[in-house]
């Protein structure tokens, strides 16, 4: 076993760590976005209340959620030893620098868009998950997400996060499978695509929701706001 | 196409490689526009040796793109602003009159100056040391068709053995990270029935001695595939992952 683990000491096995938990919390923010969505079943947030007590009460998802804490943590700890470590890899660094001739921004500043997202993520836990899981609020979980994005600023600020997670997975899913060596010529693109699809997906889709909750569109605000459970 | 351009060279000076170093600009008028960028760094040589300077030390050997000697980041890319080349094979008709070329020695801890524009790479000698081989008995050379390799691997490694160690990816990779030459010398002995026996012990030894030289860790941010003068893909990064996932599963 410790045997085993040593492979993840290396420079290769610390980015399969990176790849292997980025792709696991991919994986759930798709059960994220899913969850979201029910809120826009028009039905006063009924829906998504149930769904997130479902949640709740469940035992694997209990546990699946004590995974993907775990997930989050060790992918910022990896994160941030990869970049302290590659830092030192160049003490000296070029007075002249075209970088842009051969790589994208956003690829080589991922630990700069992680730290943004870790912020942003401190700021959404501390809205919706503390008060709700820790604390034991007694309203409902529909109801502060839809007077949360009342505030322009949050809603602003909501948007801006996910737009940077976007960009951050569109290089992140097509790295992790490189790094897991899931790569060749023939999947290459097809891989590049899937990951912007998908980075797309989740962007669009997440920020939709503050976008949608601010305006009132089509009263999807005022349709949680005004009821009472 | 102008015959002869003016240059200002802005040229890394380090004595040693405790030196902290810094830049010198040099005038370079008249410089032909078909000579090489070497030829060039011999012209700016001759004049800072008939003036009793020290002349500027720099890296070349075969001077015709296959000995991977030549190593300058020249105005902020590795061998030059020209795709798939060395800079012995860059010519000065790709610089304008009146331009600053800023040139650097490459930049990572594990390639320390020794002097001016040469780096130590000994860190890949290391690595080759460590596992860029096979292990045959001798004794008379087998017939040449005695093994059969598919043409599409045989291609494959041998896209990966054009790898020439010339250190462009390091210099290249924020990370100075050497993944990419460390990538084609293992995928060039994966893919062939000559690697096989030492495959698995080949590939954990020479990342191991790839991290102890203190080369970064790849974040496949592509820089390297980009500027290698022998545009090797980055596939065989991910081969190599493949192999070493491979081995660390199955060792012990
Ligand atoms: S001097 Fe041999 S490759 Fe440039």
């Amino acid at each position: 076993m410790i045997a085993s683990l040593r492979m993840f000491y290396s420079s290769v096995g610390r980015k399969l760590v990176m790849a292997m938990t980025g792709l696991f919390l991919c994986f759930f923010l798709l059960e994220h976005l899913y969850g979201n969505l029910l809120l826009y079943k028009m039905d006063g947030g009924k829906a998504f209340n149930e769904y997130g007590e479902f949640l709740v009460g469940n035992i694997i998802i209990r546990t699946v959620e004590f995974a993907l804490f775990g997930g989050i943590i060790l992918h910022i700890i990896d994160g941030l030893y990869l970049t302290y470590s590659n830092k030192k890899a160049r003490p000296v660094r070029y007075a002249v620098n075209q970088q842009s001739k051969n790589s994208t921004w956003f690829s080589r500043n991922m630990g700069l868009t992680g730290s943004v997202i870790f912020i942003f993520l401190v700021v959404h836990l501390r809205t919706f998950f503390v008060p709700h899981r820790i604390l034991g609020a007694e309203s409902s979980m529909a109801h502060d997400v839809a007077s949360a994005f009342q505030s322009g600023m949050y809603a602003s600020l909501y948007v801006a996060a996910m737009l940077l997670l976007g960009a951050h997975l569109n290089h992140g899913f097509q790295s992790a499978f490189q790094t897991l060596g899931w790569n060749n010529h023939k999947y290459a693109s097809a891989i590049k695509t899937a990951g912007t699809l998908y980075a797309l997906l989740i962007a669009l889709g997440f920020s939709s929701f503050p976008i949608f909750f601010h305006f009132d569109i089509m009263g999807v605000a005022s349709n949680i706001l005004h009821t009472t459970l | 196409m102008a015959e002869s351009i003016n240059l200002k060279l802005k040229i890394w000076r380090q004595r040693n490689t405790k030196d902290s170093g810094h830049f010198e600009t040099y005038d370079m008028p008249g410089v032909s526009t078909h000579m090489s960028f070497l030829e060039m760094m011999d012209v700016l040589n001759d004049r800072l040796i008939r003036d009793g300077k020290d002349p500027v030390a720099f890296d070349h050997d075969c001077r015709e793109g296959i000995c991977g000697m030549c190593s300058m980041y020249i105005n902020g890319r590795a061998h030059g602003p020209l795709k798939g080349t060395t800079t012995c094979q860059l010519h000065m008709r790709h610089f304008s009159d009146g331009e600053t070329i800023t040139i650097e020695p490459w930049r990572a801890s594990a390639f320390p100056v020794i002097k001016d524009l040469v780096v130590n790479r000994s860190a890949f000698d290391k690595i080759i040391a460590a596992g860029g081989y096979i292990s045959v008995n001798t004794g008379n050379a087998p017939d040449a068709n005695s093994l059969p390799v598919e043409k599409v691997k045989a291609d494959e490694a041998f896209d990966a053995a054009a790898c020439i160690g010339c250190g462009a990816c390091v210099a290249t990779c924020k990370n100075a990270s050497g993944m990419l030459f460390l990538s084609a010398k293992v995928s060039h002995l994966a893919l062939l029935p000559q690697g096989e026996p030492e495959r698995k012990e080949r590939v954990m030894r020479m990342i191991d001695a790839h991290d102890e030289a203190g080369l970064g860790s790849c974040t496949n941010t592509g820089a390297c595939e980009a500027e290698c003068p022998k545009e090797i893909s980055i596939s065989h990064i991910a081969r190599l992952n493949r192999e070493y996932l491979r081995a660390g599963m199955s060792q012990e």
